[in-house]
């Protein structure tokens, strides 16, 4: 027999609990992706239970269903146009005022709609007793007590749905929430209104619709017009014609007034159906702020914790690091033993497996910093981290939370955008995510120990230090800029609930942190890919280049020479023979290297590009390494030993004597830490801006202004350091 | 007196709420309505955002949002 399938809905306030029922419900099985258009996460899980085939999806937390912010808007589209089964909102029922308001909204629309009444227990120990007879009797609503930690009432949950699901729709007029007289006549006045001038195509309740019309609702009125059309001109004056008298006779907006008459009405309800007892109880979480957010202690355990995550994310995610770079090493010399020589084992080997292994290497980081942050949210610290840094980051136009992402930015960018994902306002992810390529990632760390440890010696440290503060002072100029020019507009009310501290559970924890990854690994797998093939190709073609000289033979010549002296006998000292060959032979070799460099396409490139670069004082080679570094900033290290023929390796000294030697001032390699600093960011970070942004145009404009803002700083100061006589 | 020239330990009720729309129904949906009591927690190491308890949860605003709120207070 065909299951039937049924479509649950889960809806609630933040922290009410509702993540870990979606995990304990639907356990692994879950599909994470993001909701149409938007970058809010959605999850979906199967579940096979008593006979039906369920779809669970997790609708995002919010406190009401006005639609404000993305999470609304995407919430509450989803129960008007897809017409779930069942929705069910979770309900904190320690906290059963504030979340009735949007139970009641739900309510309002008429769906099926059940009320779990989650972390009863929680409830129970703080002296609160529900009558939830009463409550599913005032407000026509079936009600469940849950205990989501424990996995307790879920059953209960499943079959309340499954009956509600299989009965008729039946609205009580009592499920109504009344609102006083004068706001009541003008609905019901719209409501009549709009009921003689829309067909049975227009399925939205209509007493609803004038509610939502009476309440100023632009998603509405955009629905009215693309829907009825014709008639929308009428209904939409009408509405705006009560608005206005009613808004007279209130002497405030309506919108506001009903805010309060529902609140009026859950208070009624709450009199009816919660008593409290007189026990004095303990807020734990206030005594646990007494500390957290104390005037003296607040900051420095903020800083500890930081300081924290970056210790277990770096130093913890180093060993993994090793690992999987010797991985990567195994595999790359497998498959070099395996296959034959040919171009598609270079392509494989060196442009494949090279490149996607030098982004893998970051997993373990990636995994650890979203476990520390999955940490910081699922214990409701993360909020009192941007109760304590909103004052320093409004000053750049961002929220608080804004904090976390941007400080991750210094450790690697790709994870640090994945985590803007905890803002709640698109405007400040946008800007979040536009500034935080400007925090020097650890990547870029290398570049700058070659040249300035080259060019800077003594005060090398010093100036890195000034490089890492020039990015951030970048990074506030242009949040202020974005914000006046480009964002701008309200900045979204800071207005934000503390949540009591919780213990967290691991299973939350990990689940959390693995979708997360799963996303990096999966969306950046396929960029880097094909990345690392064009560069790969690109430095690689083409094959037959004409050599100045015959290396080759060159090197082969030394072969022999070495061989008959040996062989003669005529030198005494072979070790010292053999050492002055194998130098003359690595020589050759790099020089070879250089040449094919030089000629190969990305070369040509190079070349071509030199007079955007000569004014800022870089030179074909730089520019070479400044292309290849936008697959990832490390390379530009390599490149450059490649090109300037040396070793190419931080710590070796011959990539600093050839450095030296080339002609580079010390000012031209601090115009190139600037640059490199400032430019584009690597591959991956497009990816993950591509993705979070949700916009091309975005990604392209990242693209564009940082290197236009790389190479203005640049020149400003190669040019200015050339004047003042540098 | 406004919300924001409140002292930290004080006990309030809620007046009036001003602003614009966006702001006034954020701060209604937290449970800010008027005739609401209130407590405040404490204001932020940096005298910003201040932090207040009502209806048993504990909400944050900025002090800039905590003007628009009339209060009296309450012993």
């Amino acid at each position: 027999m065909e299951k039937r399938q049924l479509r649950i809905a889960l809806a609630g306030n933040p922290n009410s609990g509702k993540t870990t029922i979606f995990n304990n419900l639907t356990g692994t099985r879950q599909k994470v992706g993001n909701w149409p258009g938007v970058t809010v996460e959605k999850k979906e899980g199967d579940i096979l239970k008593f006979g039906y085939d369920m779809k669970i999806i997790d609708l995002p937390g919010t406190y009401s269903l006005t639609p404000f912010s993305i999470e609304e808007i995407v919430a509450r589209d989803f129960i008007l146009d897809e017409n779930p089964d069942v929705v069910i909102d979770i309900i904190d029922a320690s906290n059963l005022e504030r979340n009735l308001y949007l139970a009641n909204q739900l309510r309002e629309l008429d769906c099926k709609v059940i009320f779990a009444l989650n972390m009863a227990d929680v409830a129970k120990s703080r002296g609160f007793k529900i009558d939830a007879k009463k409550l599913s009797e005032l407000l026509g609503v079936p009600v469940v007590f849950t205990v989501g930690n424990k996995n307790e009432g879920l059953d209960d949950l499943l079959k309340t749905a499954i009956e509600l699901a299989e009965s008729p729709l039946e609205i009580p007029e009592e499920r109504r929430v009344r609102y006083s007289n004068d706001i009541e006549s003008a609905i019901s006045e719209l409501k009549d209104f709009i009921e003689l001038r829309v067909d049975s195509s227009f399925s939205y309740n209509s007493r609803w619709t004038a509610v939502k019309l009476l309440e100023n609702d632009q998603i509405i009125k955009d629905r009215i017009i693309e829907k009825v059309r014709a008639e929308s001109e009428n209904i939409l004056r009408k509405a705006e014609k009560l608005r206005g008298k009613l808004s007279k006779r209130l002497d405030d907006d309506p919108e506001i007034v009903m805010t309060d008459d529902r609140y009026g009405f859950i208070a009624g309800t709450i009199k009816e159906v919660l008593s409290t007892s007189t026990r004095q109880r303990v807020d734990i979480s206030r005594n646990i702020d007494l500390v957290l957010t104390n005037r003296f202690l607040g900051f420095p355990i903020f800083i500890f914790f930081i300081w924290a995550m970056f210790q277990t994310t770096f130093t913890l995610g180093a060993y993994p690091m090793e690992w999987i770079d010797a991985g990567v090493g195994y595999v790359s010399a497998f498959f070099a033993y395996v296959l034959p020589d040919s171009l598609l084992k270079d392509l494989i080997v060196d442009g494949i497996i090279a490149g996607v292994g030098s982004i893998i290497i970051f997993l373990p980081n990636i995994l650890l910093l979203f476990f520390c942050i999955a940490l910081f949210e699922d214990t409701g610290y993360m909020a009192r981290a941007a109760f304590l840094m909103d004052k320093i980051m409004h000053l750049i136009g961002l929220h608080g939370k804004s904090f976390i992402p941007m400080l991750m930015g210094f450790g690697c960018s790709v994870p640090a955008i994945i985590a803007t994902r905890s803002l709640e306002s698109r405007k400040d992810r946008i800007l979040t995510i536009l500034i935080t390529p400007f925090m020097s990632c650890s990547a870029r760390l290398p570049v700058y120990i070659v040249l300035a440890g080259t060019f800077f010696a003594a005060h090398a440290g010093t100036v890195i230090f000034m490089i890492y503060l020039f990015g951030i002072l970048v990074a506030i100029v242009t949040g202020r800029l974005f914000r006046t020019a480009l964002l701008k507009g309200e900045d979204a009310p800071f207005v934000m609930e503390l949540p009591p501290y919780r213990v967290p559970m691991m299973k939350n924890l990990l689940i959390h942190m693995w979708d997360r990854s799963k996303m990096f690994l999966k969306k950046m797998g396929g960029i880097i890919l094909v990345g690392s093939i064009v560069i790969w190709v690109l430095s690689n073609f083409p094959q037959n280049i004409q050599y100045s000289r015959d290396y080759d033979s060159q090197i082969a010549q030394l072969h022999q020479a070495y061989e008959q002296k040996v062989s003669s006998g005529e030198s005494i000292d072979e070790l010292r023979l053999l050492q002055t060959k194998e130098d003359f032979v690595e020589r050759l070799s790099i020089a070879k290297e250089a040449e094919r460099a030089e000629k190969s396409f990305i070369g040509r490139i190079g070349k071509a590009i030199e007079p955007v670069f000569l004014p800022i004082g870089i030179d074909w080679r730089g520019s070479v390494a400044l292309l290849t570094g936008f697959v990832a900033k490390e390379i530009v290290v390599s490149t450059m030993g490649v090109l300037y023929a040396a070793e190419g390796d931080a710590e070796s000294d011959a990539l600093r004597n050839a450095l030296l030697k080339s002609g580079m001032t010390p000012l031209s390699a601090l115009s190139m830490m600037i640059f490199v600093l400032l430019y584009v960011p690597c591959l991956a970070t497009i990816g993950a801006i591509t993705r979070e942004t949700g916009s091309v145009k975005w990604t392209l404009f990242n693209i564009a202004f940082t290197t236009t803002v790389a190479w203005g700083m640049s020149f400003v100061v190669y040019q200015g350091g050339r004047l003042i006589g540098f | 007196m406004r919300l924001d020239e409140m002292k930290e330990g004080q006990h309030g009720r809620i007046l009036r709420i001003g602003g614009e729309t966006r702001l006034r129904r954020r701060i209604l949906e937290m449970g800010l309505t008027k005739g609401s009591e209130i407590y405040i927690e404490k204001y932020a190491p940096l005298k910003d955002p201040l932090e207040l308890s009502v209806r048993g949860c504990h909400v944050s605003l900025r002090v800039k949002e905590a003007a628009e709120i009339d209060v009296e207070a309450l012993k």
